[in-house]
């Protein structure tokens, strides 16, 4: 009855992650993706992520309970990264989507995880995202196995099938690759 | 144009963000290059995560241009850039309820998705499920299968996932996919083997058969995947759920074997569901509390966190099983994540000893204001719970809940404290000025209409009858200068309660009413007008009857009442008496924390059991002159559960009849009943008049029939009789399988219990919230007094539990509870009599050898003091 309480009749569901945000040291959004529709309207999704920002960036706690919904989160220098579930959900899953997300990041930025090195990267965190949870459903738990999915370099491809262009946009892949620490 | 490689902008410090000032139609202008050849994956690449980019930020793009830029991002498909393919797929997804005719780019996925590179495969399929309906799925179909059971996990994961999302729109198509689901789910991929799980389950959870054989295959053979371990935790918690009867099972062995599982993540999910199973025993709860303990000394907070939430939920309803981790809980009470800190505290109020509430209230309160308003509702719903348990504790509880009053919240915690004060202070009557004291500072700067309306009507109640009333006058009267319409009436109500109650404050009070005359909205005039005038007269009873005790009848019988007033003119004025009355108080109601998430609806006014029966037996033709519904008893059965008929009865008394409903049910399926009816026999002049059958009783459909009887109208004092009942029906023998019956049938009888009519069975219960001024109205004209030795009876709790059974009236004033330790205790008792009297009794009890009870019985009416005592006696 209490909001402690696990409704017995919860079905059981892949549908494990409500939210995924990324907010810098001022609560505001660098990336936010929403699986359903707990908040419908960018008004009410920035109002949630003020809620949340103000809740947690004082504190490195790790877990809270907000607006009904169970926070994981984590910080890093100027980066607030946060997984949100009902509060039903196993905390322990939404914590493994957390540190899959972090970890991965971690590695395609050199172990670099701040602000700048995110925000000249950011196609890699849309991609990341992409291979970690698909529509709510938790897609890869591993950090390895998503760095290597979004970091194509192309070297999957035997070297006669590729055309010359292919090689050199391999070889300025790398390149961009490593330029990003 | 492109900033981010600005050598100025690059030093200029961590602050820059180079999609900072991004403008939607300076970055739709330049996806034009999408169109240059040869293509650009770069600057192409850049631009796209550019407006993935602004997409995220709930930048709003209009149909058309979000259309354009999505078919320009079409000829991207051309590059074989593997980074600027795969944002493609991330852009058609984005765009795919933005953008028209998104299907243009099926055949492109369709090809990476069955083609060589598997980078592309699984994200391709993704995005084109995200794009594809029904029709389209069945075309792809094929390489859907075969996708599903691919041995790269990312595209079998993908596949299996997208199979997933599409079984709401496409169930027919996706279920045929049941083979090629089974077959991933024994991959040696862990997560292949989690989403081939959950693809089953969803396919399969309406065939309970088809659950519980995946289920025994699954928990049989073993799983690599910790998630899809916790997905069959939760299958196999819900079977047995819904299975009736206790947890002796393999489905419970199953979960309980997951304790020794070595992730964590597991052991938890399984002592959690052990843990939120209904009805655990003690011995069953044992090893999930011990898991749940040791994760208590966990580095890792999520998992003190989970884990003494979980504990906190077992100590609601086993808080002896707890107490086994009070040490570990203890260590958690200083914890620097303050959600484990309360729970970890709340949870020990739970458990622990009166000794221990100090200390813990005190390490509480140095952190309340850091906590989330969920977790400060959690600690309120604490406090409340203590209050009840250790009564002596209120005083420090209501200073902590006053501080906390003080703080912010939001509208849920708010109410949590208000009702808490609200029922400490009705629990506690040394605790009742204080409290008012700080709900009356709460109310002076307080933004919700709902508290505030509710606090003032508590004032009103309360207030008149302390030591000094005239200190809150100022309270409430500053509410009718400052406030909303809604709350300026609830203060004008309390005020002429002060008024009503205390002579030396009445000419103040009139002197504020007449300000409140001139207020702008008109339901505060009228109550100001209403009330000046009541005061005006200075009569006891007409305070009694419109300030302080108000209407008890029922609302929509009121309104059914004077709507058939209206359209049948008559000189007789309306009589109040021919309402039927309230059947549940709507006043003094348990003050409960409600749960949070229901707080959003709103309250709305449920017809009453009674206004349905009334409903019901009005549309009878035969009760149709009985005049309205007097009192419907609550079902009482005839006979023994499981018998082949089973039988209820509820009484339903008018002024003059009763009418006896017999629910019955027909439990042999070989057998269909006709012309049922219960024939009654009573032991007093009580004169059966009308019997209404029930035409038809086939297995398992519930029917009733109807016994009409006129109470004996010389004797008035005749209020008891006992019926002997038989059930007279014909019987039609059928086929069980089909309920075909019979051609013929023959008579048969069932004799039924005994059924009894009381006294209880004449009164309806009214609550008098002020009942001292509704005992100085009624007056002592009828005034009787007996004295009474209950010998049986060996406790005050149980003398007055009788009493009110026995008479079936209100208890007022809360005097149902009886202190503890007492010896003598005072029972206030309000009720109607069938016809329209009041009648209220007031029975002073003594506990010596058994107890004493003196009885004195007020009423407008004689015969109906009489007939109460005669019935006690």
């Amino acid at each position: 009855k209490m909001l402690i309480i696990r409704s017995q009749s919860t079905e059981p569901s892949l549908y494990t992650v409500k939210a995924v945000l990324i907010l810098d040291n001022d609560g505001d959004r660098l990336y936010a993706k929403y699986y359903d529709d707990t908040y419908p309207t960018v008004k009410e999704q920035k109002a949630f992520e003020k809620n949340i920002f103000n809740k947690t960036h004082r504190t490195d706690s790790e877990i809270a309970l907000l607006e009904g919904l169970t926070v994981v989160y984590k910080s890093n220098i100027d980066l607030f990264f946060y997984v949100i579930g009902s509060s039903h959900e196993n905390e322990l899953m939404l914590m493994a989507v957390l540190n899959c997300l972090f970890d991965s990041l971690s590695q395609m930025l050199r172990k670099n995880v701040e602000r700048r090195a995110l925000l000249e990267n950011m196609e890699g965190l849309f991609l990341a995202v992409d291979e970690i949870v698909d529509g709510g459903v938790i897609l890869e738990s591993d950090p390895q196995q998503v760095v290597h999915r979004v970091a194509l370099r192309g070297d999957d491809v035997p070297l006669t099938e590729q055309t010359v262009t292919q090689v050199l946009q391999s070889a300025k892949e790398q390149i961009k690759w490593s330029l990003l620490r | 144009m492109i900033k981010k490689f600005d050598k100025k902008d690059e030093e200029s410090g961590s602050g820059s963000n180079p999609f900072q000032h991004l403008e939607k139609s300076a970055v739709l202008q330049e996806a034009r290059i999408f169109n240059e050849t040869p293509i650009n994956p770069r600057r192409c690449l850049h631009i796209l995560t550019k407006i993935i980019y602004l997409l995220n930020q709930g930048e709003h793009f209009g149909t058309t241009e979000a259309t354009e830029a999505f078919f320009a991002m079409t000829r991207l498909f051309q590059s074989n850039d593997q980074t600027l393919r795969r944002m493609c797929y991330l852009t058609i997804k984005e765009m795919a309820n933005i953008s028209e005719d998104v299907i243009i780019v099926t055949s492109s996925l369709t090809k990476d998705m069955t083609g060589k590179e598997d980078v592309y495969r699984g994200p391709a399929i993704r995005a084109l499920c995200r794009i594809t309906d029904t029709t389209m799925l069945q075309a792809i179909e094929r390489y859907m299968k075969q996708a599903i059971v691919d041995k790269v996990p990312s595209v079998s994961s993908s596949a299996l996932v997208s199979s997933l999302h599409m079984v709401k729109m496409s169930y027919d198509v996706v279920k045929r996919w049941v083979n090629e689901a089974q077959e991933a789910a024994s991959s040696d991929n862990i997560m292949v083997q989690y989403h081939a799980l959950g693809l089953l389950y969803h396919l399969r959870k309406n065939d309970r058969l088809a659950v519980t054989k995946m289920l025994n295959k699954f928990t049989k053979s073993g799983l690599k995947s910790p998630f899809a371990y916790c997905m069959l935790i939760r299958i196999a918690s819900k079977l047995l759920d819904e299975t009736e009867g206790g947890h002796d099972s393999p489905l419970f062995d199953f979960i309980e074997s997951c304790l020794r599982n070595k992730n964590e993540m597991v052991v938890y999910e399984a002592a959690s569901a052990i843990v939120h199973m209904p009805n655990c025993t003690a011995r069953e709860l044992a090893p999930a509390v011990s898991v749940l303990q040791l994760f208590c000394s966990s580095p890792k907070a999520a998992l003190r966190y989970a884990a003494v939430r979980t504990l906190n939920k077992v100590a609601m309803k086993h808080p002896s099983a707890v107490t086994a981790c009070n040490l570990d809980l203890e260590n958690l009470i200083t914890d620097s994540n303050r959600s484990i800190a309360t729970l970890a505290i709340t949870t020990l109020l739970k458990t622990g000893s009166e000794s221990s509430v100090d200390r813990l209230m005190k390490q509480i309160s140095s952190f309340v204001s850091e906590i989330s308003d969920e977790f400060k509702v959690v600690v309120v719903q604490a406090i409340s719970a203590l209050c009840q348990k250790y009564p002596r504790k209120h005083s420090v509880m209501m200073n902590f809940l006053s501080n906390m009053l003080r703080d912010d919240g939001g509208f849920d915690y708010k109410r949590a404290i208000v009702d808490c004060i609200i029922s400490i202070i009705e629990e506690n009557p040394e605790s009742k000025e204080t409290g008012l004291a700080h709900l009356c500072e709460f109310i002076e700067d307080c933004e919700h209409t709902v508290l505030a309306t509710k606090i003032l009507h508590l004032l009103g109640k309360e207030g008149p009858r302390t030591p000094q009333p005239s200190k809150y006058i100022r309270f409430i009267f500053n509410r009718v200068v400052l406030e909303s319409e809604a709350v300026r009436a609830a203060a004008v109500s309390a005020l002429a309660k002060f008024g009503a109650q205390n002579d030396d404050l009445l000419p103040s009070v009139l002197v504020l009413m007449q300000r409140c005359m001139m207020d702008s909205d008109d339901e505060v005039r009228d109550r100001a007008t209403f009330y000046m005038n009541v005061l005006q007269q200075k009569q006891k009873a007409l305070n009694a009857a419109y300030i302080f005790n108000g209407l008890s009848v029922s609302i929509p019988g009121l309104e059914k009442s004077l709507h058939q007033y209206t359209l049948d003119p008559s000189e007789k004025p309306f009589d109040m008496k021919s309402v039927p009355l309230a059947t549940t108080p709507i006043t003094e109601q348990k003050t409960e924390i409600a749960p949070i998430a229901t707080s959003k609806l709103p309250e709305k006014l449920a017809p009453s059991r009674q206004d349905i029966y009334q409903e019901q037996l009005a549309a009878i033709p035969e009760f149709q002159g009985l005049g309205p519904l007097f009192k419907s008893s609550d079902p009482v059965q005839l006979t023994e559960a499981e018998t082949e008929y089973v039988v209820r009865c509820i009484k339903h008394t008018f002024a003059r009849h009763m009418v006896f409903q017999f629910d019955c049910t027909n439990t042999l399926n070989d057998q269909l009943l006709q012309k049922v009816l219960v024939q009654m026999e009573p032991s007093e002049s009580y004169e059966v008049i009308h019997y209404i059958p029930a035409p038809s009783l086939p297995y398992s459909q519930p029917g009733s029939c109807y016994t009409l009887v006129r109470l004996p109208d010389d004797d008035p004092t005749a209020v008891s009789c006992t019926f002997s009942c038989t059930m007279k029906y014909l019987v039609r023998d059928c086929d069980p399988n089909t309920g075909e019956p019979d051609d013929d049938g023959y008579d048969d009888e069932y004799v039924l219990e005994d059924l009894e009519v009381t006294v209880a069975d004449h009164i309806q219960k009214v609550l008098k919230p002020n009942f001292g001024a509704a005992w100085e109205e009624v007056g002592d004209e009828n005034e009787k007094e007996e004295t009474f030795a209950l010998a049986s009876v060996r406790t005050l709790d149980e003398a007055v539990g009788n009493i009110i059974s026995f008479l079936g009236m209100q208890p007022c004033e809360r005097s149902d509870k009886v202190p503890e330790n007492k010896n003598s205790h005072v029972l206030f008792l309000a009720g109607v009599f069938r016809g329209g009297h009041d009648v209220l009794v007031r029975a002073r009890l003594a506990l010596a050898d058994g107890v004493t009870m003196q009885v004195t019985v007020r009423s407008s009416e004689e015969t109906v003091v009489d007939v109460i005592l005669a019935s006690v006696g």
